[in-house]
């Protein structure tokens, strides 16, 4: 399954180096290598794919204007990780579950999620939480690494109750790896052999604490052997190996070969290219230099290479894409821009039925709404 | 009591915000203190997502102020270890919202090691954590979580509301033999700079401070609320000619409850402000403490206006969750027109 990469070549960064145990398809610039066998993907299946990673980029691009116009609060950047969010979910099956983080925005999209609800919560709208009926996707998880436990209990319900044709795709950060939760989900999935995958999007960075701080172990897939589980490492920037690992990790979750676990830890190596989020800086703790070896690695460039060279895309098709991309994109702000959440909504979903006391709570706010005007109440506090 | 004025004593100053007077608190006590040492996510190189403790990096190197994996639980229960061993620990918790994987380090260790040794071992640490809401920030950044620490013997809890008091406070704790859950507000961290003076100085962990004199009602508040409870107390004093003395806490555990029911004895009314939920918040707890102290100086309902029984909203309602300025003047009016 180890593809190596162009043997020696010094502007490889040390985690994707062909020395490195590493799954890869396509080389930096979008040629398949050597050795490498290319997943069994239609023509229309690897247009979709591309054109996700290109919609997702557009979309990164577009949040970090906007957020500097004030339009949006708090982005979290997926610039070079959206080749891996789109592989992921695109190797997915419809009744499979996602466990997002607050990175994964493209891995939502392509599991079913529509965009303007991706755009709701950065405006400060719960309802881009409200996950249409159908569509299996978490909202997404902030505190780090809580999501994997819970990843491993739904994989768990669906087991106990004969279901597993249905697997669970779990993201994770390298940061999270650190946390309790993270060897507590894990160490359940491998006693309880649940039809989980667990995708560590290795972006070389948490925060401003780089991988080597994190752990101590030389990768993080490693980790799966503690947990009696496999792991495998995969060139995250290279969204045909993501295809193929997360596929056949999925595969092993519903179908695992005699002496097969179902649980797979997934290294996608990646990296970072932009901020942790618009309120970072990364100047401050990284050098410049380092990211551009990685941007020399762009997913979006070598997926479109890779089409290029087997005649599926041209540049009339490429401009078509571009187009229609744009379009949905800008819709998409438009529907999230005239999102509106009444006050109410604070009480509302607490429970399943409002208790009285908060009932009251919210009856006073609408008489102060009501004696006072609303723009007494955005007055700002400082 | 003590006030701010007690700046205003011809010693050198400089003139901070909250959040650099912590950063300079930090750094003279560290500058005096080889023991002191801070810890937590992103706090070295990056100098704390806040900038908390810029600088300090470069000035005491990295054994001293340290990047951790991303690991609550870690970084506390490690601190608890460090603090056997004679050093200083002053951990931080990104945010307040991020601390429960420390919960059990916390409430089952830090804040009884001294009850479970009979007084042989103790915990001297300061657990910083930036809480509240009110600066768009995304899900769970904007937690006030104050009272599950309160309600746990052994712990001490602080707010600071001024820059001024942010240096003595954090001075203070970092003294004290016994944890503290140092809770800054971060709404307003940059929101005002006062004079601070260079010099290290403490303010008391058993005092609250008296914001502003009054004779018709007693508001008892900390930390971001402050601002708000002050500027309603200008605006009623104003237009309605009503007297408000305004009670900043500072120290949330253990309360002065001298402070709270001598204004209240004085004003025989009381609104406590805080962003909190309203059930089982701190108010229950000084309303209580009022009744069992000052009954019989009651003249009207002690009033409660905090957040709602109901989950911190995404930005777009925060203004309608946290106390604003109008809220606390209805309350006031409300309790004084009785
Ligand atoms: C329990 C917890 N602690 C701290 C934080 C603050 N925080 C948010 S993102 C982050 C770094 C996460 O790094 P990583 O897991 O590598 O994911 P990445 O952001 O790189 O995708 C931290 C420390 C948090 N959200 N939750
Ligand atoms: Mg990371």
């Amino acid at each position: 399954m180890n593809m190596k990469n162009e043997a020696g070549s010094k502007d490889v960064p040390a985690a994707v180096r062909e020395d490195s145990d590493i799954v890869q398809i396509l080389d930096a610039e979008g040629d398949v290598l050597p050795q490498a066998s290319v997943p069994d993907i239609s023509d229309r299946q690897l247009l979709e794919l591309y054109e996700t990673i290109k919609l997702a980029r557009h979309f990164d691009q577009r949040a970090i204007s906007f957020q500097r116009q004030g339009r949006l609060a708090t982005y979290a950047p997926m610039t070079g990780q959206e080749g891996s969010q789109v592989a992921t979910s695109l190797a997915l099956a419809e009744q499979d579950w996602l466990f997002p983080t607050y990175r994964e925005h493209a891995a939502k999209y392509a599991h079913g999620m529509d965009l303007a609800s991706l755009f709701e919560p950065l405006r400060g709208h719960r309802e881009g939480y409200a996950i249409p009926e159908g569509v299996n996707v978490m909202p997404e998880y902030i505190p780090i690494a809580t999501q994997v436990p819970q990843a491993m209990g739904m994989a768990w319900g669906h087991k106990l109750q004969g279901k597993t044709d249905t697997a669970v795709l779990c993201h994770l950060g390298d940061g999270a790896t650190s946390e309790g939760d993270f060897h507590e989900g894990l160490n359940f999935a491998g006693v309880f052999d649940v039809p989980a995958v667990f995708v560590c999007n290795n972006n070389q960075w948490a925060i401003s604490v780089p991988r080597e701080r994190q752990t101590a172990s030389e990768t993080i897939a490693e980790k799966a052997q503690a947990y009696g589980i496999d792991g495998v490492r995969v060139d995250g920037l290279d969204p045909l190996a993501v295809y193929k690992v997360a596929s056949e990790a999925l595969e092993k979750a519903r179908n695992p070969g005699p002496g097969e676990l179902r649980p797979t830890l997934i290294e996608s190596v990646q990296y970072r290219f932009g901020a942790h989020t618009t309120a970072d800086d990364p100047s401050v703790y990284r050098d410049e230099s380092e990211e551009e070896v990685w941007r020399d690695r762009d997913p979006v460039d070598r997926i479109e290479t890779y089409l290029y060279n087997e005649g599926i895309l041209d540049s009339d098709l490429e401009s078509e894409i571009q187009d229609r991309i744009e379009q949905e994109v800008s819709e998409a702000i438009e529907t999230a821009e005239q999102t509106e959440t009444s006050p109410d909504n604070i009480v509302e979903h607490v429970y399943e039925d409002v208790p009285a006391r908060l009932e009251q709570q919210r009856d006073e706010l609408n008489r102060l709404r009501e004696k006072y005007d609303d723009g007494a109440f955005s007055e700002v506090l400082e | 009591m003590s006030s701010t004025a007690s700046t205003q004593t011809g010693q050198k100053a400089q003139s901070l915000t909250l959040v650099e007077a912590i950063q300079d608190g930090l750094y003279t006590e560290m500058a005096q203190d080889d023991s002191v040492v801070v810890l937590g996510e992103d706090v070295g190189k990056n100098g704390g997502v806040f900038r908390a403790t810029d600088q300090l990096y470069e000035e005491f190197g990295e054994d001293r102020v340290i990047d951790t994996p991303l690991a609550e639980a870690g970084i506390v229960g490690a601190s608890i270890g460090l603090a056997q061993t004679g050093m200083k620990p002053v951990p931080e918790m990104q945010f307040m919202g991020f601390m429960y994987p420390a919960f059990d380090q916390i409430v089952s260790h830090a804040a009884r090691l001294r009850s479970r040794s009979q007084g042989q071992y103790s915990v001297p640490m300061v657990i910083r954590a930036p809480y509240g809401g009110g600066i768009r920030a995304p899900e769970h950044h904007s937690e006030s979580k104050e009272a599950f620490f309160v309600h746990e013997p052994g712990l001490k809890v602080v707010s600071p509301s001024t820059p001024y008091d942010a240096k003595g406070l954090l001075a203070a704790s970092i003294h004290d033999p016994d944890p503290v859950i140092f809770l800054e507000p971060k709404l307003i961290y940059r929101a005002f700079r006062e004079d601070v003076p260079t010099k290290p100085y403490e303010v008391s962990l058993s005092e609250a401070a008296v914001r502003r004199d009054g004779s018709d009602i007693s508001v008892y508040t900390w930390g971001a609320m402050t601002r708000p409870a002050l500027i309603a107390a200008e605006n009623l004093s104003q237009s309605h000619g009503i007297d408000t003395e305004v009670i900043d806490l500072r120290t949330l555990s253990p309360l002065d409850t001298e402070t709270i029911t001598d204004s209240f004895k004085k004003t025989g009314r009381a609104a406590i402000v805080h962003e909190a939920p309203k059930t089982g918040g701190l108010g229950a707890e000084i309303a209580t403490t009022i009744q069992e102290e000052a009954l019989v100086h009651q003249e009207a309902p002690i009033k409660r206006i905090a957040g709602f029984d109901a989950p911190m909203p995404l930005h777009s309602l925060e203004d309608y969750y946290l106390p604003q300025a109008v809220r606390i003047q209805d309350g006031i009016r409300e309790t004084v027109e009785f």
